[in-house]
């Protein structure tokens, strides 16, 4: 579904991404787990075309994509959840939810995906005519899910849900992310520090460091795996 | 009223009457070589200064304990709206008092002086460039400085055309309007990447630049001395008297900010405004939403530069003298403390900014010399006390009840 192929990126002239060669396959959860700085959020901006890269390729169903614009990305099918949340602080929950189905003409079809975020996060419902900017973290982390979900993505990438959140809230977002990706067939690339919990979402795993993958394997057989267990499992 | 507050306050003045004291104080005679000592304005600067930092304090403390709510309360309603806000879009109080402006405004030029209907006229252009720049920095987020090399290119428009080809004020409009946009597309496609002070700082570079053009390029603008002579509109082929022109133009004005609110209100509850918003708030998040914010950012900028095009037009039309004196940086600074002061995003708050931001200064013409002052103290006190604008935005929102969806009530 989603393949990069020697991806570089840099911020000016500091390289980020060292070449890195993804597959995404449809109906998967992928996970990219590393350090802090190890290129797993500018991963997710290259592919978005946030911040394109200078070579390597990336084909999204057999198209090249590694040169559009991030709208016309999103309008593909692939949305992200970014880092930090970054919801609209002043937008009520519902408006926020609004921004998200911005590209879609569909009314009623946007109508049902509204109910069914509001039945996958019921705290929303309760929320909807409150700003953004007020509500927890937790609940912030589901908004901006619920929001990339309004763009109806086939692909969904989440950047960090774990952050800054409390190990419950965590959990509970993790459960909903398999939901998702069992009841809308959503392709799901997740980038996380929790290697843990996100080792135990995903079916594959990627694992990066310095801007190169560094081992790619089964989820499975990364939670075995010795030197994943010791860098980032801390057993 | 605390000890410790009376103390803060004593320690104001005295800083006061130490900062003053140069100023205040000592005259030095340069005619004569003597100094002259005026010890007893340094009583009054005391006395100000204690009195004003303890008002000061009682109205900061007062505005910090009115806001704190005394218990949560639970409500579905988004936010407290102050008293004045709800009597506004109460319909039953707004209805009269919109006919009752109405009427108001429709005799106004009939009951009062033609200076007066001159003023008001001029009020009104600022509330066309208000609501204007009101698109760009309220509504978009995007600070920009330049906004009267908008205004300008729209006056030399029909100055220019209507001296050369003696193109008619009523074509020079829409041709106005498009050339703002066409510079606002110029303008707009380098620097519009740029965000926040550096945006500032570009628009701020560009103004100056159409001015300086302006002013020195002396074969096409006719440089400082302006272009006089400009013809006032007509109505067809129908001639006004002087007092007939200003009363015209009067109407005319009216008209054109009816429109502009009309637009304005639409645009921001259309897609695209919805888009404007969001940009203000998550640039980021608004790409990994699909929203296109170059194209989004530009048509924020060519819309507002539309309405200085046309406010140009009406300007040079009603002064029917030009000169690059009109727009200098100064004007692009009246025009956004119109917008920051009455409330950014909010289209009455605009206008009401506009009003009291050109009115005040015309009827404090009897303390001419203090004139700026107040009008500086105003801005301070104000952005202190109500950061938001006089009339902050009261955004509509989408109010969802038990699944039920209802579009664009006020909340």
């Amino acid at each position: 579904m989603l393949k990069l192929a020697g991806v570089k990126t840099y911020y000016g002239n500091i390289q980020a991404l060292k070449g890195i060669d993804i597959e995404i396959s449809q109906g998967e959860i992928i996970t990219l787990i590393g350090a802090n700085g190890a290129g797993k959020s500018t991963t997710l901006m290259s592919i978005c075309g946030i911040v394109p890269p200078r070579s390597g390729s990336i084909t999204f169903e057999g198209r090249p994509i590694h040169d559009m614009k991030p709208n016309d990305i999103v309008r593909l099918g692939i949305c992200q959840v970014p880092e930090g949340r970054r919801i609209f602080p002043f937008l009520t929950v519902i408006e926020n939810l609004d921004m998200g189905s911005f590209l879609r003409n569909d009314k009623a079809d946007v109508k049902r995906d509204l109910d069914y975020v509001l039945t996958l996060f019921p705290i929303l419902a309760e929320r909807r005519n409150q700003a953004g900017g007020t509500l927890s973290g937790g609940e912030q982390q589901m908004l901006a899910i619920s929001r990339a979900l309004m763009a109806r993505p086939r692909l969904l990438l989440l950047d960090e849900p774990s952050l800054g959140l409390a190990p419950l809230v965590v959990r509970q977002i993790f459960a909903i992310i398999r939901k998702i990706n069992q009841e809308q067939k959503t392709t799901i690339f997740l980038v996380e520090q929790n290697a843990n919990l996100a080792l135990k979402a995903a079916h594959r795993g990627y694992v990066m460091e310095n801007g190169r993958i560094t081992l790619a394997d089964l989820t499975v057989n990364l939670l075995a795996n010795e030197a994943v267990r010791k860098a980032y499992l801390g057993i | 009223m605390t000890l410790g507050e009376i103390k803060k306050s004593l320690l104001a003045a005295a800083w006061f009457m130490f900062l003053t004291f140069p100023i205040m104080v000592i005259k030095v005679n340069t005619i004569q070589k003597t100094v002259e000592w005026h010890w007893e304005r340094l009583l009054y600067v005391a006395v100000g200064g204690f009195v004003f930092s303890f008002l000061w304090r009682y109205f900061l403390r007062r505005k910090q304990g009115g806001r704190r709510p005394a218990a949560p309360v639970e409500t579905d309603e988004p936010e407290a709206v102050p008293a004045f806000q709800r009597l506004i879009h109460d319909r039953r109080f707004a209805m009269p008092a919109l006919v009752v402006l109405g009427l108001f405004v429709l005799v106004f030029p009939y009951l009062f002086s033609m200076y007066q209907v001159n003023i008001m006229t001029t009020a009104l252009i600022y509330v066309v460039t208000g609501l204007g720049l009101n698109v760009v920095v309220g509504v978009a987020g995007l600070l920009h400085l330049g906004y009267a090399a908008f205004y300008a290119v729209g006056a030399y428009t029909y100055a220019l055309l209507n001296l050369h080809f003696g193109v008619s004020f009523w074509l020079a409009l829409p041709i106005g309007a498009a050339l703002g946009s066409v510079f606002a597309v110029i303008l707009g496609f380098p620097v519009l990447r740029l965000r926040g002070d550096y945006l500032a700082i570009v628009t701020l570079g560009f103004g100056e630049i159409i001015r300086l053009v302006l002013e020195n390029w002396n074969d096409f603008s006719y440089g400082p001395s302006g272009i006089a002579n400009i013809p006032r509109p007509k109505f067809f082929w129908f001639d006004f008297s002087l007092e007939q022109s200003a009363v015209f133009i009067y109407f005319l004005m009216l008209a054109m900010v009816l429109l502009t609110v009309f637009v304005t209100n639409r645009l921001k509850d259309s897609r695209i405004g919805r888009a404007w918003i969001a940009l203000r708030e998550d640039e980021v998040a608004c790409q990994a939403m699909g929203i296109d914010i170059a194209r989004t950012k530009l048509s924020a900028f060519v819309m507002g530069s539309a309405w200085a095009g046309m406010a140009g037009v009406v300007f040079a039309a009603k002064t029917t003298f030009i000169n690059p004196a009109s727009f200098t940086l100064w004007e692009s600074i009246v025009i956004l403390c119109i917008v920051v002061l009455g409330g950014m995003g909010s289209i009455l708050g605009v206008i009401l900014g506009a009003l009291v931001l050109i009115l005040l200064p015309e009827y404090l013409r009897a303390f001419s010399e203090y004139r700026m002052l107040i009008f500086g103290v105003v801005l301070v006190v104000m952005m202190v006390f109500r950061p938001g604008g006089i009339l902050s935005e009261v955004r509509r929102t989408y109010l969802f009840k038990e699944g039920l969806s209802k579009d664009g009530s006020l909340s």
